[in-house]
C-alpha cells in the first residue's frame, strides 16, 4: 500500500478542514434542508462552494447544513471501533505508563517515584539479561527462517511447475494457526529426555548427544529459539514464494544468458527484488520475537535459572507474582516502544527502497 | 525445457518434503502419543499398542477439556461478529465517507497495530477489576475487541478503498443512504473480506493466551489455551492424557483453518503486505 493510498490527499484534507470551520459558524439555522443535495456536494464541498461564488446564499448554507450532517453520521460508523479500542487497549497502555511512575506492590497505597523503574530496568541484571535473550530470540524467529525461508522459495521456485501448491502452502502454514501454548506443549515432547529428538539421535548413533534440551543451562535458550524457527519458517516461505511469482521470469532467462550461476541469480535478483517481502517478514517475526511470553512460559518458564527470561515473562512475574507493577509496567512500557520503533524502521525502510 | 542435471530437478522436490516433514513430523509424535495407553512410559516417536481412544475421552470429561472449549467457543462467538461489525463500520466510514480529522483518527487507529498485549495486560486487569469485569465473559471480549480493532479497520478500509467509487456513486445518485449503500451495494460483494477478516479474528481469539489467563482467574471460565497450560503444570507427566488434550483444544481452530484455508493464507499475506 503506497502513503498516497492510505492517507488523504494533502488538498483534500485540508480543504475539507476549512470548510468544516466555516459551517461551524452560520448553518445551523438552516440543518433541516439537507438530503436533496445529495451528491454534488459531496467528495470535495470545500472546493465546489469555493468556485461556486455566484450560487444563492441559501443553497450554499443548505450544503454545509447537509455536510455537517454527512460529517457527524461519518463519526458515528467509526464510533463503535474507536470506542473500545481508545477503552481497552489505548487507555490501558497510557495507564500502565502511569503506573510505571509507582513503586506498587498492588495492594497498599503506590508511591510516586518518577523515573525510577526505567532506571532499575537498565540495572538490573536480570532484567538486562531479558533483553539480552529477546535479541537472540530475534535471530532465531527472523534471520534464520526469513534465510532459510529465501534460500528454500528460490529454490522452488525455480522449478516451473507447481504441482500440490495448495497442499504445501496448507501444511506450511499449519504452525501459524494453532495456539503457542500445543506448539510448546508438542515441542517439550520433541525435548524430552524420552522424546523424539533424543530418540533420533539415538538411532543415528549419536545418542552420547542425547540432552534433557529445555534444561539445560546451554541449549534452554537455542531450543526456545528454534521452536520460534519452526513456527515462522513456513509463513516466510510461503511468503517469498508467493514475491517470486511476481518476478518476471526474463529478468532470470536473461541472467542466465550472461551466464549467471544460480548463486548469483540468487544474489542479485531474487533477494533484492523480494525486498518488500522480507521487510514484512522481519516486522512479523521481530514482533513475535519480542511478545513470545506464551512460549517461554509453557516450554521453560524463563529457566533454567534465568537463562530463558524474556521481557514479557517477567512483566508478568513482576506484577502477578513479584509485587512490583511499577517496575513490571516501566517493562512493559519499555517493550511497547521498542516494538513501535521496529515497526515504524522497518516500514520506513520498505517504503524508501521499494 | 533444456535438461538440467539431476541434482537441480531434484532440489526442488527435496526442499518441499524436507520443510514438509519438519512441520509434521512433530506433530506426528504428539498424535502417536495420544494414542498410547495412558500412563504409559514412552519414547519419542513409536506406533501406538492398539489404539487408545480413552485419552480423548479422560481428557474431555474427566479433565474438563468439554468445559473449556465451551468457554472458548462463547469468548470467540462474542467476539468475532461484534469486532467484524465494528471494524466493517469504521472501514467503509473512513474509506469513503467524509470522517471529520480523517487521516489522523486513522493514523491513530493504526498505532494499535504496535502495541503489544503485555503493554496493556497490567493496567487491564487493575482497571477491569475495579468495575468487575474480571472473571466475566464480557471483559475479556471487550479486552479481545479492543486489540483486534487496529487490524480489523486497516483490512476492511483497504477492501472499501478499493471497490469502483463508480458504485457508492451510483448508488447515492439513486438516492441511497450511506447505511443502504453499504448494506445493499457494498457488502454482497464484500464476503470474501468479510469471512477472512472473520477466520483471523476466531484463530485469534481462540488462540489467545495472556489476556485470558490474567482476566479470568475462576478455573471454570478459563478458555481451552489458559485451561492448557494449568493442566500442563498439573498433569505434566502423563504424556498421552496431555497429547489428547492439546489435539482437542486445537481441533477447533484447525478445522476452521482446513475450511478457510485459502482465506487464513491470503489474509495473512496480503493483510501484512499492505501494512
Amino acid at each position: 500500500m503506497t502513503a498516497t493510498d492510505r492517507l488523504p490527499g494533502p488538498g483534500q484534507g485540508s480543504g475539507s478542514e476549512s470548510a468544516g470551520a466555516a459551517t461551524d459558524a452560520g448553518a445551523a439555522t438552516d440543518a433541516g434542508a439537507g438530503p436533496g443535495l445529495g451528491l454534488g456536494a459531496d467528495s470535495r464541498p470545500g472546493r465546489r462552494t469555493a468556485t461556486r461564488a455566484p450560487a444563492p446564499v441559501g443553497s450554499v448554507r443548505a450544503a454545509r447544513a447537509s455536510r455537517r450532517r454527512r460529517r457527524a453520521m461519518a463519526l458515528l460508523y467509526v464510533l463503535p471501533a474507536l470506542l473500545p479500542y481508545t477503552l481497552f487497549a489505548v487507555l490501558p497502555a497510557l495507564h500502565t505508563a502511569y503506573l510505571s511512575l509507582f513503586d506498587w506492590d498492588g495492594v497498599t497505597l503506590p508511591s510516586f517515584v518518577g523515573l525510577d523503574n526505567y532506571r532499575r530496568i537498565g540495572a538490573d541484571p536480570q532484567l538486562r539479561a531479558a533483553a539480552w535473550h529477546a535479541g537472540a530470540l530475534i535471530v532465531f524467529f527472523s534471520l534464520l527462517p526469513i534465510c532459510v525461508g529465501l534460500v528454500a522459495a528460490a529454490i522452488v521456485s525455480r522449478r516451473s511447475g507447481r504441482r500440490g501448491t495448495v497442499l504445501v502452502r496448507t501444511v506450511l502454514f499449519l504452525p501459524q494457526v494453532i495456539p503457542l501454548v500445543a506448539v510448546a506443549i508438542i515441542w517439550r515432547w520433541v525435548y524430552a529426555d524420552d522424546g523424539t529428538l533424543n530418540q533420533g539421535l539415538r538411532a543415528v548413533g549419536l545418542g552420547r548427544l542425547a540432552d534433557s534440551w529445555l534444561g539445560s543451562f546451554t541449549w534452554a535458550l537455542p531450543a526456545v529459539g528454534l521452536i520460534g524457527s519452526w513456527v515462522v519458517s513456513g509463513l516466510c516461505m510461503v511468503l517469498f514464494l508467493s514475491g517470486t511469482q511476481r518476478i518476471d521470469q526474463e529478468i532470470y532467462e536473461a541472467a542466465r544468458m550472461d551466464g549467471a550461476g544460480p548463486v548469483r541469480e540468487f544474489r542479485s535478483i531474487t533477494v533484492p527484488l523480494l525486498r518488500p517481502e522480507i521487510a514484512v517478514a522481519l516486522s512479523i517475526t521481530v514482533i513475535a520475537a519480542l511478545s513470545s511470553f506464551d512460549l517461554i512460559y509453557m516450554t521453560t518458564g524463563g529457566g533454567p535459572g534465568t537463562s530463558t527470561v524474556v521481557p514479557g515473562i517477567l512483566v508478568y512475574r513482576l506484577a502477578f507474582g513479584g509485587g512490583a507493577v511499577g517496575l513490571a509496567s516501566a517493562l512493559a512500557v519499555v517493550l511497547t516502544a521498542v516494538i513501535a520503533v521496529v515497526v515504524l524502521v522497518i516500514n520506513r525502510l520498505a517504503r524508501e527502497k521499494s | 525445457m533444456t535438461a538440467r542435471p539431476l541434482s537441480s530437478r531434484i532440489a526442488a522436490p527435496a526442499v518441499i518434503v524436507l520443510f514438509l516433514a519438519i512441520v509434521l513430523v512433530p506433530f506426528l509424535s504428539l498424535l502417536l502419543a495420544a494414542l498410547q495407553p495412558a500412563g504409559t512410559p514412552l519414547t519419542g516417536l513409536a506406533l501406538p499398542r492398539g489404539i487408545h481412544l480413552e485419552n480423548f475421552a479422560h481428557a474431555w470429561s474427566a479433565a474438563g477439556f468439554g468445559v473449556l472449549l465451551r468457554s472458548s467457543a462463547v469468548i470467540a462467538v462474542s467476539v468475532v461478529p461484534a469486532a467484524v461489525l465494528c471494524a466493517t463500520l469504521a472501514g467503509y466510514a473512513l474509506a469513503t465517507m467524509d470522517v471529520p480529522g480523517r487521516g489522523k483518527v486513522y493514523g491513530y487507529l493504526l498505532l494499535g497495530l504496535s502495541i503489544p498485549t503485555e503493554g496493556t495486560v497490567i493496567a487491564l486487569y487493575y482497571d477491569m477489576r475495579a468495575v468487575g469485569l474480571t472473571n466475566t465473559v464480557p471483559g475479556l471480549a471487550l479486552a479481545e475487541i479492543g486489540a483486534f480493532m487496529p487490524f480489523g479497520v486497516f483490512w476492511m478500509r483497504a477492501h472499501f478503498a478499493a471497490m469502483p467509487r463508480s458504485l457508492i456513486e451510483a448508488a447515492r445518485l439513486d438516492g441511497a443512504s450511506s447505511w443502504t449503500t453499504l448494506w445493499r451495494v457494498l457488502m454482497p460483494s464484500s464476503r470474501p473480506a468479510v469471512v477472512t477478516l472473520g477466520v483471523l479474528y476466531f484463530v485469534w481469539s481462540w488462540n489467545q493466551f495472556l489476556l485470558p489467563l490474567i482476566l479470568i482467574q475462576d478455573p471454570d471460565r478459563r478458555t481451552a489455551p489458559a485451561g492448557l497450560g494449568f493442566f500442563t503444570g498439573q498433569y505434566g507427566v502423563d504424556v498421552p492424557l496431555l497429547a489428547a488434550a492439546t489435539l482437542i483444544v486445537i481441533a477447533p481452530v484447525v478445522l476452521v483453518y482446513l475450511f478457510f484455508q485459502r482465506h487464513f493464507i491470503n489474509g495473512v499475506l496480503s493483510g501484512a503486505l499492505k501494512g
